[in-house]
């Protein structure tokens, strides 16, 4: 059967590594080539780069960071941050990624995510969603909402009717990020992740909160995810990618364990 | 060398850089003579079963393959490659390349909680020795990403299985064919070892 897999989110501005807490303070952590290699050797399953400058600034950055990436390891990337358009997409994949994570640019306009897939596939396109949590109301009957722009835009949009809007559109898994939980180390948003991993067929990642093991694995037990997405766990050097599997395995989770 | 045939089914560079790194050097090329004269060939792709034939059938490559496969070269098809080497693909109805014999279905899964496609890394039981998978040890795993499942008429074209609610082919083969349902080129250090036999195979398989 399928292993669960553990993803390492490396965000990238300006071609280094950074580590938001609650979405806004950012801090440079270091050479994103460097720990994507060292994450890769001690078995990590799958690496995500989240351009946080894509926006505004130059792409080219990102673009050689991709790259050097692909060079030296032979795992799964994922690569998101300002992906607009299909030519995005296309150049991150030449560069590298094999999937590409669409985010604020579907919300706005949804046919990129068809767009996306039939040009690069289904299987190959994300859509990472940011979701807070509001009062339920009938505009919002999940109580959780879609928001934009690094968490900072609020869209009036239930999480729950875009995640199957974007399942429909043909995205090929779902990046469920909690920006209540975000940089919190409290743990992942288990209702919300369960809820939305309930409501669609494809692979739902958990992103957002984790600040020990066994928040990992509350998320791919009781939070229904397929697989678990960290950062300053492992950024900062307090737990290592192959002691999280080992905690996990050692509880009872399928995961791969030789590499 | 080898080349990497190219025929508008998703990105090559990933299969390019893993060669590379296993110290097999590699042209990705869509031109039927050099697929007929390559010394070994890969046959990747990512995509659908429909567009990948017509792309195939338009460039020739459909034959060149063939004849590649009647000549005795070594061949490694990879994912949507090895599906499209069988007869027939659910995937658009289409009529496929028919190198060995069998069908690709859709999963049919009753367990609500298994997503398709069924992506993530899964264990390969190898079920018949195999020289390009000498050396997977019992509990590799290996990157998948399909929605399809191979179906090879002939059990003992079978290498591998791998369970996904039942079992499914994940890896056949015969004579000088091999071809894996999982990616290699992004199954980490297994995976390289793999593409690392694969260039050393004279395309024999003890009987």
């Amino acid at each position: 059967m399928l292993s669960k897999r553990l993803i390492a989110c490396l965000d990238v501005r300006d071609g280094h590594l950074a580590k938001s807490v609650k979405f806004v303070d950012t801090r440079n952590i270091g050479d994103p080539v460097a720990k994507a290699r060292e994450y890769y050797l001690d078995g990590l399953d799958e690496l995500v780069f989240y351009d946080i400058t894509a926006s505004s600034e130059g792409r080219r950055i990102i673009l050689d960071v991709v790259e050097a990436v692909a060079e030296q390891v032979f795992i799964p990337l994922s690569v998101g941050g300002g992906v607009a358009s299909v030519a995005d997409a296309t150049d991150l994949r030449l560069a590298g990624a094999e999937k590409i994570n669409v985010n604020s640019a579907a919300v706005r306009r949804p046919a990129v995510i068809a767009e996306c897939a039939d040009a690069i596939g289904d299987q190959n396109v994300v859509l990472s969603m940011d979701i807070r949590r509001v009062e339920p109301s009938a505009d919002m009957p999940s109580g959780y909402e879609i928001v934009i722009n690094g968490g900072r835009k609020p869209m009036g949009i239930d999480a729950l009717s875009w995640a199957k809007e974007g399942e429909r559109l043909g995205a090929g898994e779902l990046v469920v990020n909690s920006i209540d939980a975000d940089g919190t180390r409290e743990g992942y948003e288990l209702n919300l992740t369960r809820m939305l991993s309930q409501a669609v067929r494809i692979p739902v990642i958990a992103s957002g909160g984790a600040g020990k093991p066994d928040h990992l694995y509350d998320v791919l037990t009781d939070g229904k995810a397929d697989a678990a997405l960290v950062a300053s766990m492992v950024h900062y050097g307090d737990y290592t990618v192959s002691g999280l599997k080992r905690h996990l395995h050692e509880r009872g989770v399928k995961m791969r364990m030789s590499w | 060398m080898v080349v990497i045939v190219d025929y508008d089914a998703g990105n090559l560079k990933s299969v390019e850089r893993a060669c590379r790194e296993v110290g097999l050097s590699a042209e990705i090329s869509s031109d039927p003579n050099r697929i007929r004269e390559a010394k070994r060939v890969i046959f990747p792709g990512v995509g659908a079963a429909g567009s990948a034939m017509r792309s195939l059938a338009a460039s020739g490559v459909d034959r060149a393959l063939a004849d590649a496969f009647e000549t005795g070269t070594p061949i490694l098809g990879i994912c949507l490659g090895l599906q499209i080497s069988l007869e027939y693909s659910e995937e658009n109805d289409t009529d496929t390349l028919g190198l060995l014999p069998g069908e690709v279905h859709r999963f049919r899964l009753d367990d609500p909680d298994l997503k398709v496609p069924h992506m993530g890394w899964n264990a390969v039981h190898v079920i018949r020795p195999h020289p390009v998978f000498d050396g997977v040890q019992l509990g590799d795993e290996f990157y998948f990403v399909h929605a399809y499942r191979p179906i090879p008429e002939r059990p003992t074209d079978v290498i591998a299985e791998s369970v996904y609610e039942g079992p499914f082919c994940s890896a056949l083969g015969r004579g000088n064919y091999v071809a894996t349902q999982f990616h290699p080129e992004k199954s980490g250090r297994v995976g390289l070892r793999l593409l690392e036999r694969f260039a050393d195979w004279d395309g024999r398989v003890d009987a």
